[in-house]
């Protein structure tokens, strides 16, 4: 198994293509399926799968790239930190270019502020140990994919006693978007293609409250287009037969019933879960990750105090309503003028998992 | 915000010398507007230039700042002569002299340099060209990062070769002569440590285009170096009087670029090669082009990947791996510093 050539095959994904067109036979409904994950809104994209799949099956990118979902105030604070002295950030690259109120830290990297980007946490504390005189910020932005490597993180500087290193954590979970979303009856969605790496921490019981409270499909889908295809297949089955609605697995090769318990006790160790602000949907109830008060030492607002200018955002931005699939890229007046990927004014347009930027890099039409 | 103020407040960032939409807006903003002659305005590889009598020389330049200086399959010298043997070579022009100009950070060591220069002596050899003139700048600890090297060479053009976007039609076919990504992610590896069998296609490529230009038929050629054959596609098609379509599946990607380039999030399609080339060329000559190019080491894995269409002017389209469609855009931002 090479796993990527196996998972992008002509003929089986013909085969499947027919499955759910002959599914869809007489089938006149739309079906508006939501995808939670970044990596899917571009492999989605990058694949062309939507040219294949008849034209009542729309696909919706929801709240699923991190950078997008990161509130302004956050961005604000890690410019701030980046203007001190001594402070070093370390960030995962798709941060840099995300606009705050009145700077990026693209912007601020250029005025010769430090800024560093990095693969992994970990490389971000091996920098802190190497550089005992500064002080290292780590940019804490991600899902349940990313927190138990920060919170490992944190573990192993608790450990070494490496005590210039920092997180300012953003980091969110899933699942109580996809409720919020589903609660505020702003849009039809008629399944949710789950995010597979989320899936692979947290396994599928997360998932459950959104079939048994508002009877909406959930398919966990792998990345490469032959499991995207699968899944929708999987959807569309349920959809369109009306058997009761439940939680499916298509991802089997990679994600447990269970999920990992070790990345989640690793998370629980290190994080308390509490209400958090995301972009376009305010702040949700038990949907963001705090650093517990024992790792306090770890954490960059708790040890490092700083001024942050007051939030603006641009008003044309509709990054927020694209963020919950209400709208399209193309309904904003700044998408492709003002707003592109050289230039972004909203994080959608930032990251190579935003719906504006996989809009703008392969749809353009 | 006044224009004066948006200017004094614009910087340059890493993104402007990526090889793609941020390059050349700077290029056409600022240099095109303040150079701008006929000969520069065709932004190619190499310059072309009339020389009295019937002789036409092209002339090009290009500087190295590739970091690290050595990774698997060449180093920042046999990059500083293939890189600039090569932008003669897809013009059409036979490349026979180079001048280099070193710009070397006090302290580099004299064993490292001495390595470069071994490397750049080999790469002429091979490549048949001269190093016939050169500077050599040294600037203090910090204001270079180890050693930066310009390169600049003349070749002369064959009789009859006049490549250019201008001959491209509907129907003519795409060819490229060989894998793609093994230069940009061998250097990759390095600077990440991490651990892979890829190495730098690093080559001279007018041997090859020799070749190809004997059988006639060839309109425009490219190295797809930074920005990859993405940017070169989105080059060709720019002018909007046709439009491009490439079959995925006829891309060859060794499959460990294809795995590394997933662990790191990157495309292929963007990533810098330096041992390649695309060519358009008319459909009826195609065949016998690709048989000429296959009989030599550095075309045995050629291939036809995508035609000139009259439709989807302007655009890139892909019909992927999976037979849907998808357009291919320009490189945005910057994918990876410093690879050249």
């Amino acid at each position: 198994m090479k796993y990527i050539s196996e998972f992008r095959d002509k003929k089986i994904s013909r085969k499947i293509v027919d499955k759910i067109n002959g599914t869809l036979k007489g089938y006149k409904e739309k079906i508006s399926l939501m995808e939670v994950c970044g990596t899917h809104t571009n492999s989605i994209f990058r694949s062309g799968i939507m040219s294949l799949l008849p034209d009542n099956i729309e696909h919706l990118s929801g709240p699923g790239c991190p950078v997008c979902v990161t509130p302004n105030a956050y961005i604000d604070t890690a410019i701030a930190y980046s203007r001190l002295p001594d402070v070093v950030i370390t960030t995962f690259g798709d941060m840099i270019k995300v606009p705050g109120s009145t700077s990026s830290l693209e912007k601020e990297k250029a005025s010769g502020n430090d800024i560093k980007i990095v693969y992994s946490p970990l490389e971000s504390l091996e920098f802190a140990k190497n550089n005992p005189g500064k002080k290292i910020i780590f940019l804490g932005v991600g899902f349940e994919t990313t927190a138990p490597l920060v919170a490992s993180t944190i573990l192993s500087a608790s450990e070494k006693k490496i005590r210039n290193f920092f997180v300012l954590s953003g980091h969110k979970i899933i699942p109580p978007a996809m409720i919020a979303l589903l609660t505020s009856k702003e849009i039809k969605i008629d399944g949710f293609i789950c995010p597979g790496h989320v899936s692979a921490i947290i396994g599928e019981k997360p998932y459950y409250p959104i079939v048994e409270k508002f009877g909406i499909p959930c398919v966990i889908v792998g990345f490469e287009p032959l499991d995207l295809l699968e899944g929708i297949e999987m959807l569309v089955e349920q959809i369109t037969e009306k058997k009761n609605p439940s939680v499916e697995n298509q991802y089997k090769r990679v994600v447990r019933k269970e999920g990992n318990k070790k990345a989640l006790a690793i998370m629980n160790k290190v994080f308390d879960v509490k209400d958090s602000p995301w972009r376009g949907l305010g702040t949700l109830p038990k949907s963001g990750l705090y650093i517990k008060d024992i790792y306090s030492d770890f954490d960059a607002e708790k040890q490092i105090d700083i001024k942050i200018e007051k939030t603006k955002h641009n008003p044309k931005c509709i990054c927020g309503e694209v963020l919950c699939g209400t709208k399209k890229p193309y309904d904003c007046k700044l998408y492709g003028k003002s707003c592109n990927p050289e230039n972004p004014i909203g994080p959608c347009m930032v990251s190579s998992e935003g719906t504006c930027a996989a809009y703008y890099k392969f749809k353009k039409q | 915000m006044t224009k004066n103020n948006e200017i004094q407040n614009k910087k340059i960032l890493l993104s402007h010398g990526s090889g793609g939409e941020a390059m050349r807006s700077l290029i056409k903003e600022l240099f095109l507007g303040k150079f701008g002659n006929p000969v520069l305005n065709e932004l190619a590889d190499s310059a072309v230039l009339q020389s009295t009598g019937n002789k036409r020389f092209c002339f090009t330049t290009d500087s190295y700042v590739v970091n690290p200086l050595f990774f698997p399959g060449g180093d920042i010298g046999t990059l500083a002569i293939n890189g600039t043997v090569n932008d003669l070579a897809v013009m059409g022009a036979k490349p026979l002299y180079i001048s280099c100009s070193f710009i070397i950070e006090e302290g580099l060591s004299w064993e490292t340099l001495d390595k470069i220069t071994d490397s750049m002596a080999k790469a002429s050899k091979k490549a048949k060209v001269q190093i016939v003139t050169g500077d050599t700048k040294v600037v203090e600890k910090g204001s270079a990062d180890k050693i930066f090297i310009n390169t600049s060479g003349v070749g002369i053009l064959q009789k009859n070769i006049f490549l250019s976007k201008n001959n491209i039609k509907t129907g003519d076919k795409i060819i490229i002569n060989g894998e793609i990504g093994a230069h940009g992610l061998a250097v990759m590896s390095i600077r990440e440590k991490f651990k892979t069998d890829i190495k730098s296609d690093c080559a001279p490529l007018w041997d090859l285009i020799e070749g190809m230009l004997s059988v006639g038929g060839i309109k425009f050629m490219r190295d797809p170096t930074r920005g990859g054959i993405a940017s070169v596609f989105c080059e060709i098609a720019e002018n909007g009087m046709f439009g491009i379509k490439i079959i995925e599946e006829f891309l060859s990607i060794p499959d460990n670029v294809s795995s590394f380039s997933e662990i790191l999030g990157l495309d292929p399609l963007y990533i810098a090669n330096e041992g390649k080339l695309i060519a358009v060329v008319s459909k009826n000559k195609a065949s016998s082009i690709l048989a000429s190019m296959k009989k030599h080491p550095l075309g045995k894995k050629a291939s036809i990947i995508g035609e000139i269409t009259k439709n989807n002017k302007g655009k890139v389209v892909l019909e992927t791996i999976i037979g849907g469609f998808r357009i291919i855009d320009r490189l945005i931002g910057e994918q990876l510093p410093r690879i050249c």
